[in-house]
């Protein structure tokens, strides 16, 4: 098991019900932890129309966890 | 100058293009965005937007490097609102400012597309009649979706 920081932002904040936690989780990947989490909370948001970010950097979904990395993410963005 | 922000308070665009002033260049050219009444058919009475700071951070600036690489401008300074706006606020600004007028012209609309295109900003529109909707996160409401695409 490793240690997240998850973060999360618009309509997944809100189905989640807060905007930041810390987790334990057996999740190797980015897509393995929103695999996880979306049936855990209902996300509606299916992951191809999302990205993610590791660290604050855009990441690949295969992209290896380590413990204390930072989570995001990314639904479709509408700034401007 | 090369600057993105992201700012809770309203944007006064006298200032912003004051910070710009260079006497060796002829151009500033802004945009403005602006918040507008209506969206796909929906009366608009207000918005939300939300951002992840850290990455619009680093995201911008590789926007702001790119259209200073590609068309050779001076400066570039741009701030997006966050947090609640009302009809007719800006929502976002931007003042690139270049030696000769082409160069500003073509790098606004460089800074502005790809703001929209890449920036982590997420936007929430309230409307008179209908329920709130996250902008173009249609696909994230209709799980049924799925089975569509599958097919």
């Amino acid at each position: 098991m490793i240690t997240l920081n998850v973060k999360y932002f618009a309509i997944l904040r809100e189905q989640r019900g807060l905007h930041e936690e810390s987790l334990e989780t057996p999740a190797l990947t980015p897509e393995a932890l929103y695999c996880e989490l979306a049936g855990r909370h209902q996300f509606t948001a299916r992951q191809e129309i999302l990205r993610v970010a590791v660290n604050d950097a855009f990441a690949p979904w295969q992209a290896a966890l380590r413990d204390g990395d930072r989570i995001a993410f990314i639904p479709p963005v509408a700034g401007g | 100058m090369l600057s993105f922000a992201l700012s809770e308070q309203t944007l006064v665009p006298a200032q912003l293009s004051a910070l710009l002033r260079d006497e060796s260049c002829g151009a500033l050219v802004t945009f403005e965005g602006w918040v507008r009444n209506f969206n796909e058919g929906k009366h608009v009475v207000r918005l939300d937007y939300e951002a992840y700071p850290e990455l619009v951070a680093t995201e911008s600036q590789k926007i702001l490097l790119e259209a200073v690489a590609l068309f050779e401008c001076k400066s570039i300074l741009s701030v997006h609102r966050v947090g609640q706006l009302s009809i007719a606020d800006i929502a976002v600004w931007i003042g690139v400012v270049s030696v000769h007028r082409e160069n500003a012209f073509k790098a606004c609309q460089y800074v502005i597309d790809n703001l929209k295109l890449r920036l982590p900003i997420w936007k929430k529109e309230h409307y008179l009649n209908d329920e709130t909707s996250w902008v173009n996160c249609e696909g994230c409401q209709k799980p049924a979706h799925q089975h569509r695409i599958l097919a």
